[in-house]
């Protein structure tokens, strides 16, 4: 049962990410990621993250999602010129591409051998009290760097987002 | 019964982490190229969680949680940019600004 809804949920992922990167229109770009994303959060229910899961919903397709669709819409992105592009990237990319994942396939078959399973329910420490008290505790200095780090995102967008550039 | 090996999660992580790089370096379009970078951002949080799964402990998530931090406040500062470009140069080619490499 765990093995079909990872196999449907990674499907519809891959999908949608190649959907991502080949769409010429941005928009349709936008809603493929968050195609990509509502299916990474099964996928984390799956591995016992609940927090995380709930977060990738809200803050990922929720917040973000709705930020790059705005400015999408604001700026009227039409489709992308195709003309212009390089052409050893088309002949090279593709292979390198599909050498580095063979790479990253080979290495990840030999660390982590077929005995290494995960199924639903197997790890139960990703609610949001275990990942709060994490948090609050262990992790508070990052945190707190972090919450530093959001309040100059937020005067950084203002200042860079303002009418007047002088 | 029914035990999805750890090895496919981090495949999948892989797989949508190539396909990331892929949009990022063939794309032309600014806003593409960001959201290939988000891609990239997920793909790299699917790994953190499986790997927490793998340990039984919580601390792979936290990373996850604060990677998700630092891209919300990184699509805040890039999507301003990405206005202001736009204001300046009317175009959201990444080959039209390239002035700094000339």
């Amino acid at each position: 049962m765990d093995v079909v809804i990872f196999l449907i949920f990674a499907i519809i992922a891959v999908a949608c990410a190649i959907n991502v990167v080949v769409q010429t229109h941005p928009i349709s770009s936008a809603i493929s990621l968050v195609g990509v994303m509502g299916s990474l959060a099964v996928i984390y229910l799956l591995l016992g993250a609940e927090f995380i899961a709930a977060a990738q919903v809200i803050v990922y397709a929720g917040a973000i999602m709705v930020l790059f669709v705005f400015v999408i819409m604001l700026l009227n992105a039409g489709a992308e010129a195709t003309k212009g592009r390089a052409p050893m990237a088309h002949l090279l990319g593709p292979p390198l591409l599909a050498a580095f994942l063979g790479i990253l396939a080979f290495v990840v078959r030999r660390l982590f051998p077929r005995e290494y399973t995960a199924h639903f329910g197997g790890f139960t420490h990703g609610t949001a009290k275990d990942v709060g008290r994490a948090l609050f505790t262990t992790y508070l200095l990052p945190f707190e760097a972090a919450s530093v780090l959001i309040l100059i995102a937020i005067i950084g967008a203002v200042v860079l987002a303002r009418k007047e550039m002088d | 019964m029914g035990s999805v090996p750890i090895s496919w999660f981090l495949t999948l992580s892989a797989v949508l982490f190539a396909l990331g790089v892929a949009g990022f370096l063939f794309r032309r379009s600014i806003i593409t190229v960001f959201m290939s970078i988000e891609l990239m951002l997920n793909a790299v949080n699917l790994s953190f969680v499986t790997f927490s799964y793998q340990l039984k402990k919580v601390d792979g998530h936290l990373f996850s949680f604060f990677v998700m931090v630092v891209a919300a406040a990184e699509a805040a500062v890039g999507l301003a940019i990405i206005l202001t470009v736009f204001r300046n140069r009317k175009t959201l080619n990444i080959d039209d600004v390239s002035s700094m490499k000339d």
